[in-house]
């Protein structure tokens, strides 16, 4: 079974969470054996920028060791061989040049994400 | 028979998507339709045993006349349902989320999971329908 795993919503409770609890189910199904690709879009193409660090958290005494690490878990993905897509449009809007990206991400035209979604036997949108 | 999974990720008493999946839900075992409903985030507490109804001052009805509804209510209903109809009815909150929301006790009829559950159900249904939280 193929599933396109649609993420929209960037940086929701990835504080807390230390992930982006969509990237890191789809790294739970990916080590499973399930193939996998994943499309970003809206304010989630923020996730294909290299150069994002989340670390100083800090409550008085209490800090955070393990920060999220968006950008390590896209890479990771990719790594995994699962194809990540990036809707061009959303990342134009938002000034994220090619050169700032994760290395592997594939920018999207959004006109061709029909085609891409028949790719698929599962559209999953999260 | 034909099974369908939901993934739930919303909080009680947060917005109206979660009525609206019950609702789904309770439609598919009207019409003989196998539910799996996999509770991802802040969905663990809905079915989590230590809601409890209140009373509503601004409109002057003690806990009684309020009746106010507790979605751990509505899931045990749905349960009961599918169980009189002789309809599988699986309801797997994610461990993970649970532990750190501290809602460890849950309804009868609702176990405890992980994503790869989830992954066993939709290889497992017809159709999965992800009801994201936003």
């Amino acid at each position: 079974m193929k599933v396109l795993q649609i993420v929209e919503t960037a940086y929701r409770a990835t504080a807390e969470e230390q992930d982006d609890t969509v990237l890191w189910f789809s790294q739970v199904l990916r080590g499973a054996g399930a193939e996998l690709a994943i499309l970003l879009q809206g304010s989630a193409v923020s996730y294909a920028v290299a150069a994002q660090e989340a670390g100083g958290l800090a409550f008085g005494a209490w800090r955070q060791t393990q920060p999220p690490n968006v950008a390590a878990a896209i890479a990771a993905l990719l790594g995994g061989g699962v194809p990540i897509y990036a809707i061009e449009e959303d990342l134009a809007e938002r000034g994220i040049r090619e050169e700032a990206c994760v290395t592997g991400i594939k920018r999207l035209p959004r006109a061709q994400c029909g085609e891409l979604f028949d790719r698929f036997d599962r559209v999953w949108h999260w | 028979m034909t099974t369908l999974t939901f993934v739930l990720m919303d909080a009680p008493f947060e917005n109206a998507r979660t009525t609206t999946a019950l609702r789904l839900i309770q439609a598919a075992l009207e019409r003989g339709v196998g539910v799996n409903v996999f509770a991802y985030e802040g969905a663990v507490s809905l079915a989590f045993t230590q809601q409890k109804a209140h009373p509503n001052a601004v409109h002057g009805r003690d806990a009684e006349q309020e009746n106010h509804p507790l979605p751990k209510e509505w899931i045990a209903q749905l349960i009961a349902d599918a169980k009189q109809r002789g309809i599988a009815f699986d309801w797997v909150n994610c461990g993970l989320c649970v532990d750190e929301r501290g809602v460890m006790e849950a309804i009868p009829g609702v176990r405890r999971g992980s994503p790869l559950d989830f992954w066993k159900m939709a290889q497992a249904s017809d159709n999965v329908l992800v009801i994201a939280t936003k």
